[in-house]
């Protein structure tokens, strides 16, 4: 069984069909890649998946279990993480605390032993920070840890993004554009870091991205969207060489 | 970690200590006959605005929510709380009586934090302002129009007069409409009011420091991104409101039995009353729990203390709340400040400006 089943998902803003019967199965383990020129749908496939937008039709599943219409909340809890085209951080909260936010549903103590500090409070708060010191440390951002996070370099927001997601324990990850905006350095070191996540995590991921140098030196498989639908699925050489594909980015 | 939990820790130790410190200070002044008795009732005024100071920061400094009708929470839990007191003012002694009145204006300013808190925190922004603007307008209005007195029978209520309530001659009138109620038990003191805000500063800091605490600031910081890392938005939202109002509701207890008349007057609980505390929040540094209660207190005592001026007083006021929010936000004065004065104040804070 595939540990994401989608099938004929569609959606419509008005009389534009965002995307249309878009079929993607992605196993365990996998890296995929979902690219497409702009405009094609790559993100409003995101917001689909993650519940910020509800499809019309289709079907979306996650280790079999349906997920359809469920809200945000509940798909993340499901196993659903993300990040962000613009990232998205708790800008004004520490490096730490952005992490232990994404701990949250994990490690829990009520409102009053909170409000009190007593009962659990201690005990909870120390797995949580000893949790997220760990996933610091795998994402090399354990110095940085008492940082807000608005005043980490541009590459490190990106890794406390992904970091942050990882804090809660997905089964798939979804990494929107993660190179937007990064220079040939920091694009490599993120490259390091999504295949740091996969071996540390064993992470199944899915990915929009522009770069191509990146889709195709990480992507395991990949699906091109152009206008809504799906243009071309499969092993990554094969799609990058084919020839609807490379009509889609570069034109005839 | 261990190094900024001791951080935090210390932190919020140096805010009691400055509280205790406080209020050692205006003890020994007037136990020593140095404080006149204009500025004796002047104290448990100044408590009550501190402690209402926070809530409101809890809300918009926190949970990043602006709020302009907090002193709706505290004219609810004023009245609330004078009426049971009134009602059992022989029936209980003094002690048990003042801790249930506390209970009773917590409890109903928190039942009406959740009510209001379901439409008002579905808005944003100015929306959200506009609305508990009004919330904080219309309870006032209603509050000043409730007649309710008790007698053998129960309780009788009207909208209309006193008359309407058709009670027996030697029935009690509690609640006389905008003469509001009179002759509550005059509890309040300036220690009760100080372990008041001493609670309502641990609350509010531990709250923060705790899951929940990290969430509501999450959910301020981001809302979206909080929402895909699994935080039930609308739920915190609703937590941080809730507690906001309970505390404001607390003011509102230390209010109403430190007066002898206690009316729904714009004076006290109008919006102008509500926009005083919002100044002393954002004087005070927006999520600087420490620095709402210094502010408050300063600006309360201040115009008091600035009567010797007469005519210029409002113009040193004035000029206080300028310098004062130079000193707060100016990114230049946060620099020098940062370099002499060290760590004092919450870390995210320095950064906003």
């Amino acid at each position: 069984m595939a540990l994401l089943e989608v099938n004929n998902l569609c959606i419509s803003f008005g009389g534009l069909r965002a995307v249309d019967d878009f079929n993607l199965s992605i196993e365990k383990g996998e890296l995929y890649g979902l690219i497409g020129p702009n405009g094609a749908g790559k993100t409003t496939v995101f917001n689909l998946l993650t519940g910020v937008y509800k499809p019309n039709e289709g079907i979306i599943r996650l280790e079999g279990q349906d997920i359809t219409r469920k809200s945000t909340i509940e798909i993340n809890h499901a196993g659903i993480a993300r990040t962000f085209q613009n990232i998205r951080l708790f800008k004004n909260m520490s490096v730490m605390d952005n992490v232990k936010v994404g701990l949250n549903e994990r490690f829990k103590y009520s409102t009053l032993e909170g409000i009190l500090h007593l009962g659990k409070y201690s005990k909870v708060e120390k797995e949580m920070d000893a949790e997220a010191e760990k996933l610091l440390k795998v994402f090399d951002l354990d110095k940085e840890k008492d940082i807000l996070a608005s005043n980490l370099p541009y590459g490190k927001q990106r890794k406390l993004e992904i970091a942050r997601a990882m804090a809660t324990n997905p089964k798939l990850l979804l990494l929107d554009e993660p190179a937007a905006g990064m220079n040939p350095n920091e694009t490599k070191e993120l490259m390091d870091t999504i295949a740091l996540v996969r071996r540390e995590f064993d992470m199944t991921i899915l990915l929009i991205e522009h770069d191509m140098k990146l889709v195709s030196g990480i992507c395991e498989k990949l699906t091109v969207l152009n206008f809504g639908r799906v243009l071309c699925q499969g092993e990554t050489k094969a799609v990058l060489s084919d020839p609807e594909v490379i009509k889609a980015y570069l034109g005839e | 970690m261990k190094l900024t939990m001791n951080k935090k820790t210390k932190d919020n130790l140096i805010t009691y200590g400055i509280v205790v410190v406080a209020f050692a200070v205006f003890q020994l002044l007037a136990v020593t006959g140095n404080l006149s008795s204009h500025m004796k009732g002047l104290l448990v005024p100044m408590t009550y605005y501190a402690v209402i100071a926070v809530a409101l920061n809890l809300c918009v400094g926190i949970l990043g929510e602006l709020s302009i009708g907090h002193c709706g929470f505290m004219c609810i839990g004023a009245f609330t709380s004078a009426f049971f007191s009134k009602v059992t003012e022989e029936s209980l002694p003094t002690a048990p009586r003042f801790i249930l009145a506390f209970v009773i204006g917590i409890a109903f300013a928190a039942l009406f934090g959740f009510l209001i808190g379901i439409p008002v925190l579905r808005l944003k922004g100015d929306y959200l302002a506009i609305v508990t603007l009004a919330f904080g307008e219309i309870i006032k209005n209603v509050i000043n129009a409730f007649y309710i007195g008790v007698d053998s029978k129960g309780v009788h209520f009207s909208l209309k007069n006193a008359m309407e309530l058709g009670m027996e001659p030697d029935g009690q009138l509690i609640v006389n409409g905008a003469m509001g109620i009179t002759g509550t038990p005059h509890n309040s003191s300036f220690t009760v009011g100080i372990i008041v805000l001493l609670l309502a500063l641990f609350v509010v800091q531990n709250l923060v420091n705790s899951r929940d605490g990290r969430a509501i600031m999450a959910v301020r910081d981001n809302y979206i991104a909080a929402e895909a890392t699994g935080i039930n938005v609308t739920r915190y939202k609703m937590m941080a409101f809730i507690i906001s109002a309970a505390i404001a509701g607390a003011a509102g207890v230390l209010f109403s039995h430190n007066i002898t008349t206690l009316t729904a007057s714009s004076q006290y609980f109008g919006y102008n009353a509500s926009i005083m505390i919002l100044v002393y929040v954002v004087l005070g540094g927006i999520g600087n729990i420490r620095g709402s209660v210094i502010a408050a207190c300063i600006l309360y005592l201040l115009p008091e203390l600035l009567r010797g001026f007469n005519t210029y007083r409002m113009l040193i006021y004035s000029i206080v709340l300028i310098v004062m929010m130079i000193y707060s936000w100016s990114p230049k004065v946060l620099e020098w400040r940062k370099r002499t004065l060290g760590n004092i104040n919450f870390p995210w804070k320095k950064q906003r400006a």
